[in-house]
C-alpha cells in the first residue's frame, strides 16, 4: 500500500501492511489503525441497502406534504386562498407563510427568508404553501386547489443590474435606510500598497473571468420527516448536514422550547454544501406535522433540489496581478461582482470568502479585493464544496499561467518562487502552520511527466498546472458563542464494547470511521468492539456541523481527548492489579500489555471491568475549540481564519478536438496535502470525488436559467439529472490521487481537511491545460463545445483552418488576448 | 389499487398497489425494500437500478405490471444467505461506497455484468456503469472494487 490511496482494508478488516511504511504519531510512537485502510463502519450497511435514509423511513399514520412553488420571479402574493384544498378528500392540513412569520437565514445577521413567502415570492419555485394529505398523489392534486393571486413585480436576473437599481424597486428591504435592497454585502478589504506594487511590477496582467454557477446535485433528494407528540415534543428527521443549527431553527421559527426539540439525522444520500442550512420542508413538515397531530414526510422531486440550490455562485471577476521579472508576485487586485439569488443563505460569508481565501499558497506582498454580492430573481446561491474561494482560485491560478507565459517561466518553477512557507503568516494575517504545498508541486510534475509534456506535446494536447489551499474548518462557529465547535461522548459497556456518542454528520466523507478509528487507535480496541451512534440531538453532544471540512480536524481531536481520559483512567486500575506505573500500562490489539513485559497481559474488557470496580461507570467526554491568535483584529479578520489549511496541486491533461471545440480531459493528477491520511483510501476517496467534481464544473455544469426573450424569464433552464449533466463514468477522466502528509502541529495525529481543497485546482488546471493544447485562453466557465469553438474561431481570426502542426498553435498563441 | 404477484429476491409476494405505480415504488413503498433508491424517479441517475432476469433496469420507469412473472433482484438479495455477494463486500474494503446512496443500483449495475462476464476490463465495467451516476467517487473507487470481486469471482 503506498501513500497514493489504492489498495483496500484486507478481507478480514484488519489493516493490511503499510508497504514498509510504519506509522508513527507526532510523538514517534507507532500507530495501528491511524493510517491504514481499514472498513468503514457503514461500509457493509451501505453495500446491502440496509442503511436507513430519511426516505426509508416509514411511521405509523404517516401523511405525505407537498409545497407549492411561485411561477413568477418576482411578485407579491395579494391573497391565498386554500379552502378548496382544504375540502378536498384526503387533505389534512394546509399551511401557508402567514403560519410561520418568522423570518430565518443560517448566518443571523441577515435573517431575508421565511419558511413559505409570506409577502413576496423572489424566484420561480419559492414556497407558498405546503399540504399534509393522506398519499403523495392526494398531496400534489390538493396543490393545483390553492388559489393565490399574485402581483407580478420586475425581475433582476443579472447581478448588475440588480446593483444598478439602487433606488430600487428592490428585491428586499434594505436592512438599513439607505442601503440598496438589492445588495446582500459588500466587502472592500485591501493589505499592502496594491498600487505602488503595480507600478513596481515588470508585468501586469489584466482580464475578466466568469464562473458559472454550479449546484449540487448529491443523488439524494432533500427529505424531512415531522413527528409532533401532544405533549410539545418536536422530532424532525432530516437529510441535512447541520443537525445542530437545524435544531436552533426550528425551535425559533416555530416557536417550540428548543429542550422538547430533537433533530435526527439518518444517513445523507451526498450534500456536498447544499444541505447545510434549513429548508422550507424541514419547517413544513414540523408545522403540518403539529397541526395535524400526525407524523408528516416531504421528499423533494428532483426537480424542487434544484430550485433549494444553494450551490455555487456565478462570479464576474477582475484581477489585475503585477510580478517581478523573476515571476514573483507584487500585487494583487481583484473586483469581483458575485451573482446571490434571491435569498442571502451564507452569501455574507461567500462575501468574504472570495477575496480571503486567496492569500496562500502564494505569497503575495499587495493585495486588495472589492467584492458584492447581489440579491437577483432566482435560487439562492449558497455554499458548495469550497465555499466562495473555488471560483477566485480559478482566476487567479489562470492569471499565473498567463505570467508564467509572458515570462517565460514554466508554470509550475512560478508557482515553486512564489511559495509562502511554512509557519507563516498570509499578507491578510492569517496563520498558516503546515504546509506541504511544494510537494504536492513535485508529486504532480513527477507523476504527470510535466517536463517531457509542457509545451512539447502536439497541438491539440496539453497539460496545465494549478494549486490551491483550502481551510480545515472555520474559527468561528455561525453565531457568536464561547462554547467547543465539537464534542464527543464515550461510553464503556462490561463486554468491552466502547459506544461513541458524536454530533456529527455523516454525509458520506466517513466521519463515523474517523471516529472510530481514534477511539481505536486510543484505546487499543478493535474496530468491530465500536459502536458509532451519531446525528441524534437527543443523545449527541454539539457538533457544528458537515462543512467548511472540519469534522475530522475538530471532532478528531474531540475524540482523542475523551479516549484519553479514559485510558487514564484504565491505565490507573489495571496498574494498581499489575502494581506497575499507569505509563507501564499500554493499551493495544484488544488488551492492556505491561511495557517491556509482553508476557503481562490481560484482555482489555478485563482492564475496562477493573476501571469501572474503581471509579464508578467508565465514560468521558471530549471537545474542541479554535485557537484564537490566528488571524488579524481588523473587521472580518475572523472571516477565512482556520486552525490549519490544506494545500493541493493538479496537473490536468487534454486533448482539445479543434474542428468541435470538444475537450476530452484524460486525466487529473491530484497531489494533496491532508497533514495526515487517517485512512489512505478514504482520503483518497475525497480527492478523487473532488477532482471530479471541479473537472464537472470545468466542462459540464451549469445552473442556469431562461430569459424574457426564451420564453419565460427566471425558469430554470434544466432542473433534471438529464438536462443538468452531471458525468458520468464514461465522461469522467482517470484520476490519480498523490497523498501528501505534513503532520499539522494541531490535527488529530497531524491530519488536515481532505474533502474541498482538492476541487479547487481541476478548473484552472483543465483551463491552463486547453490553453497549453491550443492556445487560446479560456476564461469563462463552462469549458463547452460551443465556447472552445468560439474561442478557436476567434483566435484564428474568424478563418477557421485546421491545423495539425506545432507551428499553427504557436500561431494561434499569438493573437490569443 | 391492483394487486400484483411478484418474484423478489426468490419470494413469491403480492401486494396491492395503485395501478400507475412503478417496480420501485413497489419495491419501496409496497414491500417495504428500500434498499433501491430514488434518486430523479424519471429515468436519469440510475439509483433505482435492479436486476430483472439478469439484466439491470430502472425499476423507477418501468411500471410494475411489466415485471410480474419475471426474477426480480435487488441489492437485498446480492447476498447469498449470510455470505455477502463478493462485490459488496469490495465496495466497502475499496471505499467505494461514500454516501452509499447510489450504491444498490451500482451493485445491481456491476452484478448483472460480472454474471455475464467474469473477469470485465476498466473498460467494460464504466462501460457497465456508464447509466449509474455517482456524485462522491469519481468512480475510480468503484472500478478498483468491481475489479477486486471480479478477481475474487475467479474470473
Ligand atoms: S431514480 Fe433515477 S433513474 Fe430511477
Ligand atoms: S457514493 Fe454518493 S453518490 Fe455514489
Amino acid at each position: 500500500m503506498g501513500r497514493n490511496g489504492r489498495g483496500a482494508a484486507a478481507a478480514d478488516g484488519s489493516a493490511r501492511e503499510a508497504a514498509g511504511r510504519a506509522e508513527r504519531d507526532g510523538r514517534g510512537a507507532p500507530l495501528n489503525t491511524i493510517g491504514r485502510p481499514m472498513r468503514k463502519v457503514d461500509g457493509l450497511a451501505k453495500a446491502t441497502g440496509r442503511a436507513r435514509y430519511t426516505d426509508d423511513i416509514r411511521l405509523p399514520g404517516m401523511l405525505h406534504g407537498k409545497i407549492l412553488r411561485s411561477p413568477h420571479p418576482h411578485a407579491r402574493i395579494v391573497a391565498v386562498d386554500t379552502s378548496r384544498a382544504e375540502a378536498l378528500e384526503g387533505v389534512h392540513a394546509v399551511v401557508t407563510g402567514r403560519d410561520m412569520p418568522t423570518a430565518y437565514g443560517i448566518i443571523p445577521w441577515t435573517p431575508d427568508e421565511y419558511p413559505l413567502c409570506v409577502d413576496k415570492v423572489r424566484y420561480i419555485g419559492d414556497g407558498v404553501a405546503a399540504v399534509a394529505a393522506v398519499d403523495e398523489d392526494t398531496a400534489i392534486a390538493a396543490l393545483d386547489l390553492i388559489d393565490v393571486t399574485y402581483e407580478e413585480l420586475p425581475a433582476y436576473l443579472d447581478p448588475h443590474e440588480a446593483i444598478a437599481a439602487e433606488a430600487g424597486p428592490y428585491i428586499h428591504e434594505p436592512r438599513k435606510p439607505g442601503w440598496n435592497g438589492n445588495v446582500t454585502k459588500v466587502v472592500k478589504l485591501a493589505f499592502g500598497d496594491v498600487d505602488a506594487g503595480l507600478e513596481e511590477a515588470d508585468v501586469v496582467v489584466e482580464s475578466d473571468y466568469f464562473f458559472e454557477g454550479t449546484t449540487h446535485t448529491p443523488i439524494e433528494p432533500h427529505c424531512a420527516i415531522g413527528l409532533a407528540e401532544g405533549n410539545g415534543k418536536l422530532t424532525v428527521w432530516s437529510a441535512t448536514q447541520v443537525p445542530h443549527y437545524l435544531h436552533r431553527e426550528l425551535a425559533r421559527v416555530l416557536d417550540v422550547d428548543p429542550a422538547k426539540v430533537r433533530v435526527i439525522q439518518p444517513p445523507v444520500g451526498g450534500a456536498f454544501g447544499g444541505k447545510s442550512e434549513p429548508f422550507d420542508l424541514e419547517f413544513c413538515v414540523a408545522k403540518l406535522s403539529m397541526t395535524t397531530g400526525r407524523p408528516v414526510k416531504i421528499l423533494y422531486t428532483r426537480e424542487e433540489v434544484f430550485y433549494a440550490h444553494r450551490g455555487r455562485h456565478p462570479f464576474h471577476m477582475k484581477y489585475r496581478t503585477g510580478a517581478t521579472r523573476e515571476g514573483m508576485l507584487t500585487a494583487v487586485d481583484a473586483e469581483i461582482v458575485l451573482d446571490g439569488g434571491a435569498y442571502a443563505s451564507f452569501g455574507l460569508v461567500t462575501t468574504y470568502y472570495s477575496g480571503q481565501l486567496l492569500t496562500a499558497p502564494y505569497r503575495m506582498p499587495a493585495y486588495r479585493f472589492h467584492s458584492t454580492r447581489a440579491y437577483t430573481n432566482k435560487p439562492a446561491c449558497g455554499p458548495k464544496r469550497g465555499h466562495g474561494s473555488v471560483q477566485p482560485r480559478f482566476a487567479i491560478e489562470v492569471q499565473l499561467d498567463r505570467i508564467a507565459e509572458r515570462l517565460e517561466i514554466d508554470p509550475i518553477e512560478l508557482r515553486r518562487r512564489n511559495f509562502i512557507g511554512a509557519h507563516t503568516r498570509t499578507v491578510n494575517d492569517l496563520r498558516v502552520t503546515s504546509n506541504g504545498f511544494l510537494e504536492c508541486l513535485e508529486e504532480v510534475e513527477r507523476a504527470s511527466g510535466w517536463k517531457r509534456k509542457h509545451r512539447r506535446l502536439p497541438y491539440g494536447r496539453g497539460v496545465g498546472v494549478a494549486g490551491s489551499t483550502y481551510i480545515t474548518g472555520t474559527n468561528y462557529p455561525i453565531y457568536p458563542n464561547e462554547m467547543p465547535q465539537s464534542g464527543v461522548q464515550l461510553q464503556v459497556d462490561r463486554s468491552g464494547r466502547v459506544a461513541v456518542f458524536s454530533g456529527a454528520s455523516e454525509i458520506g466523507q466517513g466521519v463515523d470511521s474517523m471516529v472510530a478509528y481514534v477511539v481505536a487507535e486510543e484505546l487499543g480496541v478493535p474496530l468491530e468492539h465500536i459502536r458509532v451512534l451519531a446525528g441524534d440531538t437527543d443523545f449527541t453532544p454539539v457538533d457544528l456541523g458537515a462543512y467548511s471540512s472540519r469534522v475530522t480536524f475538530m471532532l478528531g481531536n474531540a475524540c482523542i481527548e475523551a479516549s484519553r481520559k479514559l485510558k487514564a483512567k484504565v491505565r490507573k486500575a489495571v496498574a494498581e492489579a499489575w502494581e506497575a506505573k499507569p505509563r507501564e500500562v499500554l493499551l493495544a490489539g484488544g488488551l492492556a500489555v505491561r511495557a517491556g513485559d509482553t508476557g503481562t497481559s490481560m484482555p482489555l474488557r478485563e482492564a475496562f471491568n477493573l476501571a469501572e470496580a474503581k471509579f464508578g461507570t467508565l465514560g468521558a467526554t471530549g471537545s474542541y475549540n479554535t485557537p484564537k491568535d490566528v488571524h488579524g483584529s481588523y473587521r472580518g479578520a475572523t472571516i477565512g481564519a482556520s486552525p490549519a489549511y490544506s494545500f493541493t496541486a493538479h496537473v490536468a491533461e487534454v486533448e482539445v478536438d479543434p474542428e468541435t471545440g470538444f475537450v476530452t480531459v484524460e486525466k487529473i493528477w491530484i497531489a494533496h496535502d491532508c497533514g495526515r491520511a487517517l485512512n489512505p483510501v478514504l482520503v483518497a476517496g475525497q480527492m478523487e470525488g473532488s477532482a471530479y467534481m471541479g473537472f464537472a464544473e470545468a466542462l459540464m455544469e451549469e445552473q442556469i436559467f431562461k430569459s424574457a426573450d426564451q420564453g419565460r424569464a427566471g425558469l430554470h433552464n434544466a432542473p433534471s439529472l438529464l438536462d443538468y449533466r452531471i458525468p458520468t463514468s464514461l465522461d469522467t477522466p482517470a484520476l490519480e490521487s498523490l497523498i501528501v502528509e505534513s503532520i499539522d502541529p494541531e490535527g488529530p495525529y497531524g491530519a488536515k481537511e481532505a474533502g474541498e481543497g482538492p476541487l479547487h485546482p481541476s478548473i484552472p488546471a483543465i483551463a491552463n491545460a486547453i490553453y497549453d493544447a491550443v492556445g487560446v485562453r479560456m476564461d469563462s466557465l463552462p469549458f463547452s463545445p460551443p465556447r472552445v469553438w468560439r474561442a478557436l474561431q476567434a483566435a484564428a481570426g474568424g478563418r477557421w483552418a485546421p491545423t495539425s502542426a506545432r507551428a499553427g498553435r504557436v500561431a494561434a498563441v499569438g493573437v490569443a488576448k | 389499487m391492483e394487486i400484483v404477484r411478484l418474484r423478489v429476491n426468490g419470494d413469491e409476494r403480492v401486494c396491492g398497489v395503485p395501478a400507475h405505480y412503478t417496480l420501485l415504488e413497489t419495491l419501496r413503498y409496497g414491500l417495504g425494500l428500500t434498499g433501491s433508491k430514488q434518486g430523479c424517479d424519471k429515468g436519469d441517475c440510475g439509483a433505482c437500478t435492479v436486476i430483472v432476469d439478469g439484466r439491470a433496469i430502472l425499476s423507477c420507469i418501468t411500471p410494475v405490471w411489466e415485471a410480474e412473472g419475471r426474477q426480480v433482484r435487488t441489492v437485498e438479495g446480492l447476498a447469498d444467505g449470510t455470505e455477502t455477494h463478493p462485490v459488496q463486500d469490495e465496495f466497502d474494503l475499496n471505499g467505494a461506497a461514500q454516501c452509499g446512496f447510489c450504491t444498490p443500483g451500482i451493485l445491481c449495475s456491476s452484478v448483472a455484468l460480472l454474471d455475464r462476464n467474469r473477469s470485465p476490463s476498466r473498460e467494460e465495467i464504466r462501460t457497465a456503469l456508464a447509466g449509474n451516476l455517482c456524485r462522491c467517487t469519481g468512480y475510480e473507487k468503484i472500478y478498483d472494487a468491481v475489479e477486486a470481486a471480479a478477481a475474487r469471482l475467479g474470473g
